[in-house]
């Protein structure tokens, strides 16, 4: 119980400087942002009355001091009142998030799902039969994780829709399907997310099979996986059941913080593949000055983060009791 | 991802001793030896290349043009030669991830140390510090900050790169400063009545010497990742020099689709084998310091006679 308390108060602390350097922020423009956002919103259309004092309110620079400002800003905040786009002008943010956040959702988790079973089941290999050709594994996936991503992504997206059509071309669904529930727009959409998952994979896998690997080397000289040996137990029991599950716990701690890791690569994923996610749209509204976009987005990334992060801290006091008692 | 790896190897690091059994063994790690002659290459090509080749601005009328005689690495959009902007860009790129590397370390140790060291209230509040800016996603921070503060050249993208990557190597440093805050030696330097700043810095700073210097180069390759990143999203200032805008102007001018894969394909090989050259040198560090991951080849017998002859060395060093 003390324990949960303790990670609830850390997340909230967490949770509460992201949405306080979010209100921070906008204060380096220079100029006067909320001038520069609706003299652009004017351009596209009418702009409805009380727009001003929303999107003051929302970037913190409401009426009175920086301290009524900041209470202005939490409150919108906390209502999920994040204002008018200017991209999508006059689409609400929260519409605009609604429709991206689940491409990202899908894709990336199980992206990461996929990389992270592979990773420590060859790590749990090579760390087992250390010594053997499964060792030159470690120079090969050292080289794959020191590739920039993007530039890995771009080349296959290259030799495998140009070159040689094996993959449709970049997106989320081909064009000629209709959104919803049905047979031809699902197939499409698995299509077309199969090499963005590819290349998460390619060039995640190397850190859970090195840092697995490193583990599993470790716990190979402890004193209970010769008892178990000496035992007569099978290879395969000793190696899953004594060695590589007491290994496996550092990268369950290490997933929690790879998290903001994984994140960030799936944003640069998502320009490379122009895929319709949370990446994508951010970047589109970083290219645009579509502030109020841009600060949604960052928190829905942030606290989807911490959320997942509160969620494996749980798990993981849950995997191993030591931790509930340490420090 | 590094970081992640990082994380995840045994921070307890038993301190290295010189001595001439030491080197050759530094010699004979294979890792080792790759990781630091690519190294070398590549900061030689950093110092000295851009004196050999010419201006990487100049504009030619041979556009597009793929590996020749006169441009060996054939030349971009505007005739610009390719090889003149690949060894002038490793200045820059280089630069930026050592200098923000350094920034990072430095903050990581004080804030590490300091904590780990202090105990007590300052710790919580420091490591809470340490603890937030890890779980808060890196890159989307990085965005949103870059596209506020836009412009503002090479200073400004390392203060922001190592802004996103002190958080995990002061939480490894941390967790060894208070191991070793209780052991035998620190105590009795204390009962002597040494200064606080004499025990961070002669008793405890060295003794973490090993993953400070393991910390630092994953330090660079993070950095290194993060600026191509950056560049290639468009948001760092376009007229440094860096592989990562080389990338930048590549994907702008679609050279890969037009097959001009000359521009495109070198920086990418570039940044990558930098970053696996240092990855490398860890992980012979690490199985150097760390004997629990060493594989041993050679026969035992061998070894033996070897030790031998460091043992009489040193005797005969003694004498």
């Amino acid at each position: 119980m003390r324990y949960l308390l303790r990670k609830l108060g850390f997340y909230a602390i967490a949770a509460w400087l992201a949405v306080t350097l979010n209100f921070a922020l906008p204060r380096l423009i220079p100029g006067d942002p909320v001038e520069i956002i609706l003299s652009r919103m004017q351009q596209q259309g009418p702009v409805p009355a009380g727009e001003h004092d929303a999107v003051a309110k929302m970037l913190g620079l409401g009426h009175g001091n920086i301290l009524a400002q900041y209470w202005d800003y939490l409150t919108s905040v906390a209502q999920l009142h994040f204002g008018l786009s200017i991209s999508y002008f006059p689409t609400p943010v929260t519409t605009v998030l609604r429709s991206c956040v689940l491409w990202t959702l899908l894709l990336v988790g199980l992206a990461t799902l996929i990389s992270v079973v592979l990773g420590i089941a060859l790590g749990t290999l090579a760390g087992w039969k250390r010594g053997t050709w499964l060792d030159n594994l470690v120079p090969v996936t050292t080289f794959l994780t020191a590739i920039p991503y993007f530039w890995l992504a771009l080349l296959l997206l290259y030799l495998l829709t140009q070159v040689t059509q094996v993959f449709p071309q970049s997106g989320g669904y081909s064009p000629d399907t209709f959104i919803g529930w049905n047979g031809a727009f699902i197939g499409s959409a698995f299509s077309h997310a199969l090499l963005p998952a590819i290349t998460i994979v390619l060039s995640s896998v190397g850190g859970w099979l090195l840092g697995m690997r490193n583990m599993m080397v470790s716990t190979l000289s402890e004193d209970y996986v010769a008892a178990a040996e000496a035992k007569g137990l099978r290879a395969r029991t000793v190696m899953i059941g004594y060695a590589a599950r007491n290994a496996v716990l550092p990268s369950v701690a290490g997933f929690a913080i790879s998290l903001g890791f994984i994140v960030s690569g799936s944003l640069v994923m998502e320009i490379v593949f122009s895929y319709p996610g949370m990446g994508f749209t951010l970047l589109s509204a970083v290219g645009n000055n579509d502030y109020p976009l841009m600060q949604a987005v960052f928190l829905v990334i942030t606290m989807a983060v911490l959320a997942a992060n509160f969620i494996v801290d749980m798990l993981y006091g849950f995997v191993d009791p030591r931790t509930r008692q340490a420090r | 991802m590094t970081t992640t790896a990082a994380l995840l190897t045994d921070p307890a690091v038993p301190t290295a001793a010189p001595g001439p059994g030491r080197l050759r063994r530094l010699l004979r790690s294979r890792r080792l030896v790759t990781g630091l002659t690519v190294l070398v290459l590549f900061a030689l090509a950093a110092i000295i290349g851009p004196f050999l080749v010419g201006d990487p601005n100049a504009v030619s009328a041979d556009l597009n043009q793929g590996p020749s005689a006169a441009h060996w690495l054939g030349t971009t959009q505007l005739g610009q030669d390719v090889l003149a902007q690949l060894v002038v860009s490793a200045r820059g790129t280089l630069f930026i991830g050592v200098a923000a590397a350094l920034v990072a370390t430095v903050v990581s140790i004080v804030i590490g140390i300091g904590g780990g060291f202090l105990g007590g209230l300052a710790d919580e509040a420091l490591s809470l510090l340490s603890n937030v800016f890890l779980v808060i996603p890196g890159l989307p921070l990085v965005i949103v900050v870059s596209a506020y503060a836009k412009g503002g050249g090479m200073p400004a993208t390392v203060l922001i790169i190592a802004l996103t990557s002190w958080a995990a190597s002061a939480r490894v440093l941390r967790a060894q400063t208070l191991s070793l805050r209780s052991r035998d030696y620190v105590l009795a330097a204390r009962v002597y009545g040494e200064s606080r700043w004499r025990i961070v810095l002669v008793e405890i700073l060295p003794n973490e010497l090993a993953i400070i210097i393991s910390q630092f180069i994953f330090a660079v390759v993070f950095a290194i990742l993060t600026q191509a990143g950056l560049a290639f999203l468009g948001l760092e200032n376009p007229l440094d020099l860096t592989w990562g805008n080389m990338l930048y102007f590549a994907q702008n001018a679609e050279a890969l689709s037009s097959g001009y894969w000359w521009w495109f394909v070198p920086p990418g090989v570039c940044i990558a084998a930098v970053g696996a050259a240092l990855s490398l040198v860890n992980f012979g560090l690490d199985e150097l310091l760390n004997p629990r991951l060493r594989v041993y080849h050679e026969p035992k017998q061998k070894k033996g006679r070897l030790q031998q002859k460091a043992r009489l060395q040193k005797k005969g060093a003694e004498a």
